[in-house]
């Protein structure tokens, strides 16, 4: 399929509905794999879940059977440990089938618990270190301004992860080079591993610091799918764009909500039952 | 003591950089990566033909890898030329994950390796390169002797379709492959066929390894040479044939001997056939001096590798 804009329906209202409704499957489906696995990353997973479903049904081009179709628009998951997400959303995109999900983190799983892009095809970059990430999305942008296409490159990176500093090095050039075909999704969800993080080396004001690298900068509400979308949709203005996507991590279960010990902890059979009945009626 | 023959000798920077604006002229997928370090890389003639295919990201090396790997991804062969200690070193985890792990078609060159800035010290010396790059899974690992070798591992690279690192010498070092010998990567170059001793090594030590030979054949000792072009992967039946059929080896490696060619070497003999080994390279931090100069003072000199093999026979 190209893009998924086909299966959102015809108005905006339909459109906004529907991805709300594919959110909160996607959601069910990280718990289940969660509880499944007995790991995996469920606080950052619920605070990026609506950006990757923006991302992937309302926003990007790509063929899913087809992965490696040449102008696809390039994906990369820089906070790769929120990868419960991701293959969520690639299982319901149609990479590969939704039981597969089951295969989360098994041994010999072509659903490690970062992603591998030598087992999934899709992946663009094996992502876990952080830092990473933006790095590669400006080669890729680059390169489809080399090769004159038109596609572009999406990258979605934690707030905590902006403390390595491989990404200004990358965020630096990418301004100077007027990367337009380059958008950067901060999912700020104000948490890290251990602590908040303007309490662990603070990164306020993000924007502003975006900016003075060069990049147009939004602020808005990540867990708005229309204000997430009117800001993907919008076309660049000669600069790469960046996304300040304000976030609650644990998003959707009021239990995980901004709890900084959700980062990677287990739901209890209790717990996910409790869980899905949250997502289910939200 | 140091060269005593008087040849013609050659910095490797000239033919890499020749060897790229002709490969780029042929396909327009070669693309060359670079941290401000156009002029010391030599590339400003490449520069000058392809304006946008020189991509600078400037004093960010970490940047630099993956902007390399993000264009391999978008279909480019991308060439990175860097000074060698901060290609190896300071992006190492870049090369791991980003090129190595997935397994994008990157030539990671190191220019200057070794140690070739001498003076600069060791914050300069390319000498882990061999150790760390050899703990990479999924990279081949060139070391080229001489222009000759340095030109067919970049034409070899650009067709290879997987990650590679090849150092790229400066140290002023003569011709030593035979013209019409072929590059085999993984395939260790005998350039002497000696029955009691072998001298196995690598880049720009290759010349001192035939002269050392020449002077243990005037003493009657029959030397085995092998040009370890590749370390990885390993000639090992070179190697074995080494070990069984000469008396001992000796390796010599501009490097750390922790887990670098010595080591490699060392790894395969003592599993397969345990033979006499002397292991010859840096070994610490360098003290100041230039590069000919730390050479010959890290045991590296014509005639200590002379020493070393007497004593393996004697």
């Amino acid at each position: 399929m190209t893009g998924m804009q086909g299966v959102l329906g015809k108005n905006d209202k339909d459109r906004l509905l529907k991805l709300s409704q594919i959110a909160a499957e996607i959601r069910i489906d990280i718990v289940n794999t969660i509880a499944a696995a007995k790991m995996g990353h469920i606080g950052g997973d619920f605070s990026v879940t609506d950006i990757l479903v923006s991302l992937f049904f309302g926003v990007m081009n790509y063929k899913s059977q087809e992965p490696h179709w040449a102008d696809r628009d390039r994906f990369i998951l820089s906070k790769g440990h929120c990868s419960a997400a991701l293959y969520s959303v690639m299982a319901k995109a149609g990479y590969f089938k939704h039981e597969q999900l089951g295969e989360f983190m098994q041994p010999l799983s072509f659903l490690g618990g970062h992603p591998n892009r030598r087992k999934l095809a899709g992946i663009e970059a094996n992502t876990g270190p952080l830092g990473h990430g933006l790095p590669i999305g400006v080669g890729c942008a680059t390169g489809a301004k080399l090769a004159k296409k038109t596609c572009r490159t999406f990258v979605v990176l934690g707030d905590g992860e902006l403390q390595e500093g491989s990404n200004w090095e990358a965020a630096m050039y990418a301004g100077h080079r007027k990367l337009e075909n380059l958008m950067a999704i901060v999912d700020r969800n104000r948490l890290q591993q251990g602590a908040g993080t303007e309490d662990t080396n603070a990164l306020d004001p993000l924007p502003d610091k975006w900016r003075s690298f060069g990049w147009d900068a939004y602020e808005l509400d990540g867990h708005n799918f229309q204000e997430l979308l009117e800001v993907m949709d919008a076309p660049f203005t000669g600069k790469p764009k960046v996304i300040i996507a304000n976030t609650i991590k644990g998003k959707g279960v009021s239990f995980i909500e901004n709890r900084v010990e959700w980062h990677h902890k287990v739901p209890s059979a209790e717990q996910n039952v409790q869980a899905i009945k949250e997502l289910t009626h939200s | 003591m140091t060269s005593s023959l008087q040849q013609e000798t050659f910095d490797c920077r000239k033919i890499f950089a020749e060897t790229l604006i002709e490969l780029a002229r042929q396909n327009e997928r070669i693309v060359v990566v670079c941290n401000d370090s156009v002029g010391s890389s030599n590339l400003n003639d490449f520069k000058k033909e392809f304006p946008d295919r020189l991509i600078n990201v400037g004093i960010a090396e970490q940047n630099m890898i993956g902007v390399a790997a993000g264009l391999a991804n978008s279909g480019f062969i991308p060439f990175v030329s860097c000074a060698g200690p901060f290609l190896s070193g300071r992006a190492l985890e870049q090369v791991k994950a980003d090129v190595a792990y997935n397994m994008y078609p990157v030539i990671l060159c190191a220019q200057s390796p070794g140690v070739s800035y001498g003076e600069l010290g060791p914050t300069h010396h390319s000498i882990e390169d061999f150790s760390w790059i050899r703990a990479l899974t999924d990279i081949t690992l060139l070391s080229p002797a001489d222009p000759k070798q340095t030109k067919d591992a970049i034409l070899w690279a650009a067709k290879a379709n997987k990650p590679v690192y090849m150092r790229v010498n400066r140290f002023k070092i003569p011709k030593t492959t035979p013209e019409h010998s072929p590059f085999e990567v993984g395939k260790a170059l005998v350039l002497k066929k000696g029955k009691d001793v072998t001298l196995i090594t690598t880049g720009i030590l290759v010349s001192r390894a035939l002269e050392a030979s020449s002077i243990l054949e005037e003493q009657g000792i029959s030397t085995r040479v092998l040009n370890i072009h590749t370390i990885n992967p390993l000639d090992k039946e070179a190697i074995l044939a080494a070990a069984s059929e000469t008396r001992g080896i000796v390796t010599m490696e501009e490097a750390i001997t922790t887990g670098g060619l010595g080591a490699a070497v060392a790894e395969v003999v003592v599993e397969h056939h345990p033979t006499k080994m002397r292991i010859l390279g840096v070994s610490h931090f360098a003290p100041t001096g230039s590069a000919s100069f730390l050479l010959d003072h890290f045991g590296l000199s014509v005639e200590n590798i002379v020493k070393s093999a007497y004593e393996l026979v004697r």
